[in-house]
């Protein structure tokens, strides 16, 4: 059982960083990253890492989010090309 | 989103048990997993609610660029003086068995981490808070 999860989110964290890097919109990109961060987070904790998955939760998921965010807000959202 | 009602009220109610958890985190660092760190990441993430919900000028006037720049050199201060006083009882950088041998003080070593720990959680906040703030504003503001 614990096994079907586990691939179940390592299957949907490589979605999230295929996605991240495949999609034109800079904000969905930081939202698909922070979704990647937090399934991060899971499997550290899973693997018995938890301050691992402490600082990915807070740091990955939190503080880098709004830092990107921030930083859209001053640029362009969307690539030209 | 400014005037809405349900997130200001919520983001109020939250900000307490976001803040008491940071300092959770950062006092359970020494026993289980957490940490100064991490802590004091927590702690800058209910400043960040408070921007998203009342916007720069609210946060920046319940924690202004002095305090933040003041907080920021409290922790380091504690944090090097704990390490330095381990030196003065003659031990290594923040050894923290020489204090508790020279002063004959029994689980010392326990509250030493403790307040290093509170250290380091201090700092990060404060610096976390003045990157996301320093980023959020515009360029008019007052520089440094």
């Amino acid at each position: 059982m614990i096994w079907i999860i586990n691939f179940a989110l390592l299957l949907f964290m490589i979605i999230c960083a295929l996605a991240a890097i495949t999609v034109r919109d800079l904000l969905h990109a930081t939202v698909i990253l922070a979704a990647y961060s937090l399934v991060m987070s899971v499997l550290w904790a899973g693997l018995n890492a938890v301050d691992v998955a402490f600082t990915e939760a807070t740091v990955g998921a939190g503080i880098t989010t709004v830092l990107f965010i921030a930083a859209i807000a001053r640029i362009r959202r969307c690539s030209e090309d | 989103m400014r005037e809405n009602v349900v997130i200001r009220t919520v983001c109020r109610l939250f900000v307490p048990f976001i803040q008491l958890f940071a300092l959770y985190v950062i006092v359970h660092g020494a026993s289980g997993p957490g940490g100064g760190f991490q802590g004091g990441v927590i702690f800058a993430t209910s400043f960040i609610l408070l921007l998203i919900a009342f916007g720069l000028p609210c946060v920046r006037g319940r924690f202004g660029r002095s305090w933040i720049r003041a907080y920021a050199a409290c922790g380091i201060i504690i944090f090097a003086g704990v390490g330095l006083t381990c030196i003065l009882f003659s031990g290594n950088f923040l050894e923290y068995a020489a204090i508790e041998t020279a002063l004959g003080i029994p689980h010392l070593q326990t509250l030493m981490i403790d307040i290093v720990e509170a250290g380091i959680g201090i700092t990060v906040m404060a610096v976390m808070t003045s990157i996301i703030l320093d980023f959020v504003g515009k360029e008019e503001e007052e520089p440094l």
